[in-house]
């Protein structure tokens, strides 16, 4: 399915073996991934096995030791940073905590990819910022709010809110259901979807969250912390549909859909907890 | 063996860091020179500065001025030249006291403050989210902070310093009792326009240095708590070596400077 879906669709990004270091700790190593538009990809793996660090790659948010990103036929390596900027005009961003900037309001917060276009009156940008709001299920009311005055899950809509407010052809959303109840989660869940239905948008969605995972993925890529792989062997582990990756037979796959502890617990042993 | 190591490693991250702060200079001052930040983000900052560090200011400023008046007085009626304190606190102020102690007041309440902001934005993503959405953080976060120093730091010293011979003049005159009239010729002969000049030339460059270190150090901050509570300590410690490095710098340019102009010189006895 996943090899139809990538014949039918022009690739929007494409990774060639991507390397992130930060000083001696190696992050991720020989990454290839090719994202076509429209799908909407997740990103799983335990914490700490680099998703993050491959979504923030993939908008030049953290700059590669090595390798290539290429959105929409464009090497960010290539681009100047004017241009960079320019181009993550085209990207939403959804971050793990939302990212709201704490000095201004949620109107404010929501308006701000828009003012620093500067193309919109401030009329047209008040109509735009109450539609995306409503859109994710969010009263007028909170627009002259601060973001500290607001739930988990409203500081994530409100987010998302934000990322959707220059209709953007990519979604990134770092896990998003992080920190919040199941019901809450479940919103958001279902506001990915909708987004989705809503506009042929490209999504990548980095979680732990297994529902999350089936929900809204059509394709999911499993990555694996380096310490805990070979020298030789391949960071992602698995690549394919969540059918597929339930009737994995990849140990590693089978342990992380349900949530084994496994040999984890003999490192326990092994160091006396 | 190890130690060597250690030391090599010290040079190398110390070599690095010089690096990676020139570049953040390059950048801010490239921000600077092609785009001007909007008003929405420069005002704030500058309120934040400007206004809000007057009233800390002029009381440093006062007491500096009294301080001083306390300090020289004794000295100076054993040698029967009470009347020249008008000259030495006031030369004093504008030219040394007044820029130091203001650049570093403000060094820990405003770039203090400009380090932890900065530092929770960026350990809470915000600075990454600025990026994300095609906004440059330096242009964004940076220039309006560093033109708010460049601009307000002087224009407070100014105020430090009036604070200052306000104060010296209070303490002197009547509390020390020293006459009026001797206390004002003495300090016109010895306090030139060239020392009003040097105070206020050095904290340019400490309004700079502050705006600068202090930024670096938010967007270089660690994560946590304690990343957010040592960034803003070291942009008050590094703010403040910087600050005296400069005017020990600029104290010996400038005396040069001076002597060329004036080579004949004032002395104040």
């Amino acid at each position: 399915m996943i090899e139809a879906l990538l014949e039918q669709q022009e690739p929007l990004v494409e990774v060639h073996d991507l390397h992130v270091q930060f000083g001696a700790q190696k992050v991720l190593r020989g990454i290839n991934l090719t994202i076509p538009a429209g799908q909407t990809l997740v990103l799983l793996g335990e914490s700490g096995c680099g998703k993050t660090v491959l979504m923030k790659s993939i908008i030049g948010l953290v700059q590669p030791t090595r390798g290539q990103v290429i959105f929409d036929h464009e090497d960010l390596a290539t681009l100047a940073e004017r241009e960079i900027n320019y181009l993550r005009l085209r990207y939403g961003f959804v971050f793990q905590n939302a990212a709201l900037f704490d000095s201004m309001t949620v109107g404010q917060n929501v308006a701000f990819p828009l003012r620093q276009q500067g193309r919109f009156s401030d009329n047209q940008v008040y109509e735009m910022v109450l539609s995306r709001l409503s859109e994710v299920g969010l009263p007028d009311s909170v627009v002259h709010k601060k973001p500290a005055e607001l739930s988990g899950g409203m500081r994530k809509r409100v987010g998302l809110a934000r990322a959707l407010i220059m209709n953007p052809e990519m979604i990134m959303y770092d896990e998003p259901t992080t920190g919040l109840d199941p019901i809450m989660s479940d919103v958001i869940n279902e506001l990915i979807i909708r987004t989705r239905r809503r506009n042929p948008v490209t999504s990548v969605v980095v979680t732990h969250d297994m529902n999350t995972a089936k929900k809204v993925a059509d394709r999911i890529v499993m990555l694996m912390p380096l310490p805990r792989l070979g020298e030789q062997e391949s960071q992602i582990i698995f690549d394919g549909t969540p059918e597929e990756l339930v009737n994995c037979r990849d140990r590693r796959v089978q342990q992380f859909i349900n949530g084994e502890a496994g040999e984890r617990l003999m490192e326990l042993r092994a160091t006396g907890v | 063996m190890d130690q060597v190591c250690r030391w090599g490693e010290l040079v190398i991250d110390s070599i690095t860091a010089v690096g990676d702060f020139t570049l953040f200079m390059i950048r801010t001052l490239r921000w600077l020179l092609t785009r001007l930040p909007r008003g929405e983000t420069l005002w704030p900052n500058f309120y934040e500065v400007g206004v809000k560090s007057l009233p800390v200011v002029a009381l440093t400023g006062t007491f500096i001025g009294m301080v001083l008046a306390v300090q020289s007085y004794f000295q100076f009626r054993q040698l029967g030249l009470e009347t020249r304190l008008g000259g030495v606190i006031n030369m004093t102020l504008v030219r040394e006291l007044g820029p130091v102690l203001a650049a570093t007041m403000l060094a820990g309440r405003v770039g203090s403050a400009m380090a932890a902001e900065l530092g929770t934005m960026r350990v809470t993503e915000q600075i990454d989210a600025l990026s994300a959405m095609g906004a440059n953080p330096v242009h964004y976060l940076v220039v309006p902070r560093f033109l708010a120093c460049l601009f307000l730091i002087p224009t407070l010293t100014i105020m430090a310093d009036f604070m200052g011979v306000a104060g010296g003049h209070f303490y002197s005159v009547y509390i020390l009792e020293i006459d009026i009239h001797h206390y004002w010729h003495n300090s016109k002969i010895f306090v030139s326009q060239f020392d009003l000049f040097v105070g206020l030339f050095k904290s340019i460059f400490f309004g700079s240095a502050i705006a600068m270190v202090s930024c670096y150090q938010g967007f270089n901050c660690t994560a946590g708590a304690e990343g957010v509570g040592r960034a803003s300590t070291s942009a008050f410690v590094h703010s403040f070596v910087m600050i005296l490095i400069i005017d020990l710098s600029l104290g010996i340019v400038l005396d040069w400077v001076y002597f060329l102009m004036y080579p004949e010189g004032v002395g104040l006895l």
